[in-house]
């Protein structure tokens, strides 16, 4: 710290690194606030755009929608992810399991549009009405694999003699998952849960390819008002998003970080021994 | 093989040696095989009922693997396993009489000391209070009654041995399994625990079997002990007998310290029900008068084998006609304290080792550094082994 106060490169660098990062971001924070209608001109404090939010039938029905998609979502694809994280982390050997475990990865790097478009090909051969469901079942089907990449660096930690130990004392297999394993990698399952539905609640190219009549989703709902001109409404609904992606995100690493640090602590006790 | 009582018997206790006697478990050709590896090799075996028997073996042999599906967490490729009579080959683990002390521990972190040990008891729908008592009653076994709200990592590494112990033995399981249960214990710790077990053993009357790579541990706990190597049995017996009779040069290698010596077979003829065999060491330059078994045809190359303390060593020749005596001359001595290992050169150059207590004080020490000596043994001292 002491020979980065000295060092003006070092820190001229992070600041203009971290406004071009930030700046845009507060910006639109602090004019959410702006009683003035005229999102780039300052015109005194005001919440009124917020309640105005209340007002807004039409952002509040995008805002349940999708809440709604966010917590399905999210809760099948933690089901999913952790199911198929188990299975790659060592439960039965298989013939192509490396191959399985690179396939895991696949969408985390693919271009969205060719996700989204995916899907929407994908439902309409099966001629599936678009709305509600097929939105869940496409935020469903690539946070998933988020899920399973989270919850797989957990079970890496995880001792599998454990559950043995807990078969052998006439534990069914079953029940022992849920007694021993899960409470053990319960912080990794949250935090993909977290992950998930963060996801889902941003994702705005696969809800659009996915979506039909009656179902926006927010970002949906955000973009095409955009679309006509920013309002400070517009800044409000975003701040209230960049509250809550935060907090999710806090979440995460707070659930990681314990787990790490509940890790350590044994481990230092152990080597002390 | 006629049998006599070799090295201090321990207890009365030798149910294998009566053919009546049905096995507690028994190993019936069992193979298992991981992918084209095979583990272990059409294995037989049987284990009595209140025995302690220990797997003994270099690493990688397959004794995990063995007591894994004892335990049934491996199935076996072919064969099967019985257990008190009745076949457990594909029965699943949490269905099997039989509690295994992990290596690991593998205690469940989230859960303290009572609750540990309770796990078991819990899966059996035991009432409240039974699995209460029973769980104090496995505390003081193993003097943890203080620990009893602790969590795992809050105990040092022989307190969470004492549970992983206590744990496993909480159902009062037809057989524990310990692998390895010692291994990352110290020395000191390791002893009074193996005298711990042997008198739990002794107590709960249960069927023990160790996983163990330390013979030394083998021999001090195990009333048999099954030498293992790349799958496969070498020899079953009690520790006195493997240590005197071993069957093999990888058997007697594997436990204590031995010198072999490549033998031709010159003489043979019947004696008491065994055989008196003469063979003659390019390698000592000598002849040596053998009590064997049984008889070996004339001209067979044997490995002759000895250990260090059946030798004896003198100045002068010994006068006895019936001992085996080589002449030899002090290579080198290591004093270890209560013993010393001479390393004795004999005619071909060949080095001999011989165990020499320590009765008297160092400095009196009579045989030294160069000196020419008399190393002798009679005829039962060693063994001969087909090589
Ligand atoms: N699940 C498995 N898949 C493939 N090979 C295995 C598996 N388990 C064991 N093996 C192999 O089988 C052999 C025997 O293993 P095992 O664990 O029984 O040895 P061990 O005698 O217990 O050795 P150690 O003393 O080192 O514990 C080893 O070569 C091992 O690599
Ligand atoms: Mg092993």
């Amino acid at each position: 710290m002491k020979a980065l106060k000295k060092d003006w490169f070092s820190i001229t660098s992070l600041v203009l690194g971290f406004s071009f990062l930030y700046l845009p971001i507060v910006i639109l924070v602090v004019f959410s606030f702006n009683s003035s209608k005229l999102v780039t001109v300052w015109g005194g404090f005001s919440t009124k755009w917020y309640s105005a939010l209340l007002h807004n039938e039409q952002l509040l029905s995008a805002v349940y929608i999708t809440l709604r998609i966010g917590l399905v979502s999210a809760s099948i694809a933690t089901v999913l992810g952790t199911m198929a994280a188990l299975v790659l982390a060592g439960r039965g050997r298989f013939m192509g399991r490396t191959l399985f475990s690179g396939m895991i990865y696949a969408p985390l790097v693919m271009p969205e549009i060719i996700l989204g478009l995916s899907m929407l090909l994908l439902f309409v051969a099966v001629d599936q009405a678009r709305g509600f469901w097929t939105i869940t079942i496409a935020h469903t089907s690539f946070t998933m694999c988020y899920v399973a990449v989270v919850v797989q660096s957990r079970l890496a930690m995880f001792d599998q003699s454990l559950e043995e130990a807990a078969r052998d004392l006439g534990c069914p297999p079953l029940k022992a998952f849920f007694v021993i394993t899960l409470p053990q990698i319960l912080p990794g399952v949250l935090a993909g849960w977290m992950l998930a539905f963060t996801l889902s609640l941003d994702d705005l190219v696969i809800a659009s390819f996915t979506s039909g009549p009656g179902a926006t989703t927010l970002p949906m709902a955000i973009y095409s008002q955009v679309r006509r001109g920013v309002t400070p409404e517009i800044n409000a609904i975003c701040t209230i998003m960049i509250t809550a992606v935060t907090l999710g995100v806090i979440t995460i690493s707070l659930l990681n970080k314990q787990a790490h640090t509940k890790k350590q602590s044994s481990a230092t006790i152990r080597a002390g021994s | 093989m006629a049998k006599k009582p070799l090295g201090p018997v321990r207890r009365a206790f030798a149910p294998w040696e009566n053919p009546e006697q049905q096995p507690f478990i028994e190993f019936r050709n069992v193979t298992k095989r991981f992918g084209s590896f095979v583990a272990v090799d059409q294995l037989s075996l049987k284990i009595y009922q209140r025995e302690f028997h220990a797997l003994l073996g270099g690493s990688g042999c397959g004794k995990t693997t063995l007591m894994r599906m004892l335990a049934g967490f491996e199935t076996p490729t072919e064969g099967q396993i019985f257990l008190d009579g009745q076949e457990i080959t594909r029965i699943p683990p949490h269905r099997r009489p039989v509690n295994m002390m992990f290596q690991s521990y593998a205690l469940f972190p989230h859960l303290n000391v009572e609750k540990n040990i309770a796990f078991g008891l819990k899966q059996d729908n035991l009432p409240r209070s039974d699995i209460k008592r029973r769980v104090d009653e496995m505390l003081a076994l193993v003097k943890l009654e203080a620990f009893a709200k602790r969590k795992p990592h809050q105990l040092s590494g022989g307190q969470r041995q004492r549970v992983a112990l206590a744990r496993s033995l909480a159902k009062r399981p037809k057989v524990l399994l310990l692998d390895e249960p010692l291994a990352a214990l110290d020395k000191k710790l390791r002893e009074e625990t193996q005298i711990e077990l042997m008198n739990l053993q002794e107590e709960l009357r249960m069927t023990f079997l160790i996983v163990t790579h330390d013979q030394e541990e083998a021999m001090n706990l195990a009333d048999r002990i099954s030498v293992m190597n790349s799958g496969h049995i070498l020899q079953v017996a009690t520790p006195g007998e493997i240590y005197e009779q071993p069957v093999s040069r990888y058997v007697a290698d594997f436990i204590g310290d031995i010198n072999f010596f490549e033998c031709k077979v010159t003489g043979c003829r019947p004696q008491n029900g065994g055989a008196s065999i003469t063979l003659h060491s390019e390698e000592l330059g000598n002849e040596i008068k053998v009590k064997a078994g049984h008889p070996r045809m004339i001209g067979d190359a044997v490995t002759f084998a000895i250990r260090p303390e059946k030798m004896r060593i003198s100045f002068e020749k010994p006068l006895d006609p019936s001992l085996n005596t080589i002449k030899g001359e002090v290579w080198d001595i290591a004093y270890l304290g209560d013993v010393s290992i001479y390393h004795i050169k004999v005619s071909q150059g060949h080095i001999v080792r011989t165990i020499v207590a320590n009765t008297t004080r160092l400095v009196e020490r009579p045989i030294s550094w160069e000196d020419k000596v008399w190393l002798s043994f009679d005829a039962e001292a060693g063994v001969i082994l087909s090589q």
